[in-house]
């Protein structure tokens, strides 16, 4: 799994690249915290999932779990061009609720 | 009525995860899967091998089975255990429901691969568990 990410009008853009599982969990967990943490200047989070190959439910847990702590910091965080699986996934635990899809 | 069978068992790691679902992926190519229908697949096979890696063996790592069954073009894939099996099978399906609430999990596993397979069957009868999952690939017409 890798992740990149750039700021551009005040807006933190993240793109996952590959595998989002139980076992890269842990490191997608430490390294958005700090990218989240160390980031300065940025208002809103846009997560690009258009280079994730392969989710399962863990990713939603791992996403929720930022969010609430992007929530105490008044920072929205939106989705943009989930594969199939990912969008029938985050539909089906109402994930879009909290982290609204944007084209 | 062609049939085809394959059993592996390996330890309940994270780490096996993409290896199991790459494992079904590549035994089941013969009844030319679509690319949707092997994502499917790969998905709740690593939903319910999570399950054992999370759940199923909270003290020693364990073992997990996995067997799969192609019979003309329907997929039969068992992933058993040996851990502390589940008491209420009824709950654990529940949408949402997880016994790790504050480890960040949605309890959404049995869901999804309740809605990516055709079909769930969940047994536990106090030594583990077994999670026996079925799906038809459907007959592609030679030549499209
Ligand atoms: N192999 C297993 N051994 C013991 N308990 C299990 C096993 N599989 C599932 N469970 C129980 O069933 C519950 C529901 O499982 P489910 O996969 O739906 O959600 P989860 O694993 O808690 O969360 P998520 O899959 O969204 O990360 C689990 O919380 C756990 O208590
Ligand atoms: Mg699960």
């Amino acid at each position: 799994m890798q992740i990149k990410s750039r700021i551009v009008n005040k807006t933190l853009y993240i793109l996952l690249s590959g595998e989002l599982d139980e076992y890269t969990a842990p490191n997608v967990r430490k390294t958005l915290d700090t990218m989240l943490e160390t980031e300065k200047g940025f208002i809103q989070i846009v997560l690009d999932l258009s280079e994730l190959t392969f989710m399962d439910s863990t990713g939603v847990g791992v996403l929720i779990g930022r969010y609430k702590k992007m929530r105490e910091k008044n920072k929205p965080i939106f989705i943009t061009n989930p594969s199939r699986n990912a969008e029938r996934i985050f539909k089906m635990s109402g994930l879009y609720e909290i982290m609204p899809k944007i084209v | 009525m062609k049939k085809n069978s394959m059993e592996i068992k390996f330890k309940a790691l994270a780490e096996n995860e993409p290896f199991a679902r790459n494992v079904v992926a590549g035994f089941i190519l013969p009844l030319n899967p679509s690319l949707n229908e092997l994502d499917d697949i790969k998905t709740a096979v690593s939903e319910a091998i999570t399950n054992v890696v999370v759940h199923a063996y909270p003290q020693n790592t364990g073992y997990v089975t996995m067997k799969v069954t192609t019979q003309d073009n329907y997929v039969t894939i068992s992933i058993v255990d040996n851990g502390i099996g589940i008491q209420d099978i009824e709950r654990a399906l529940t949408p949402f429901y997880t016994s790790k609430p504050n480890e960040e999990r949605s309890g959404m596993g049995f869901t999804v691969m309740e809605s990516f397979m055709d079909k769930l069957e969940v047994i536990s009868n106090g030594s583990g568990v077994t999670v026996k999952m079925g799906k038809a690939i459907e007959k592609k017409v030679a030549g499209l």
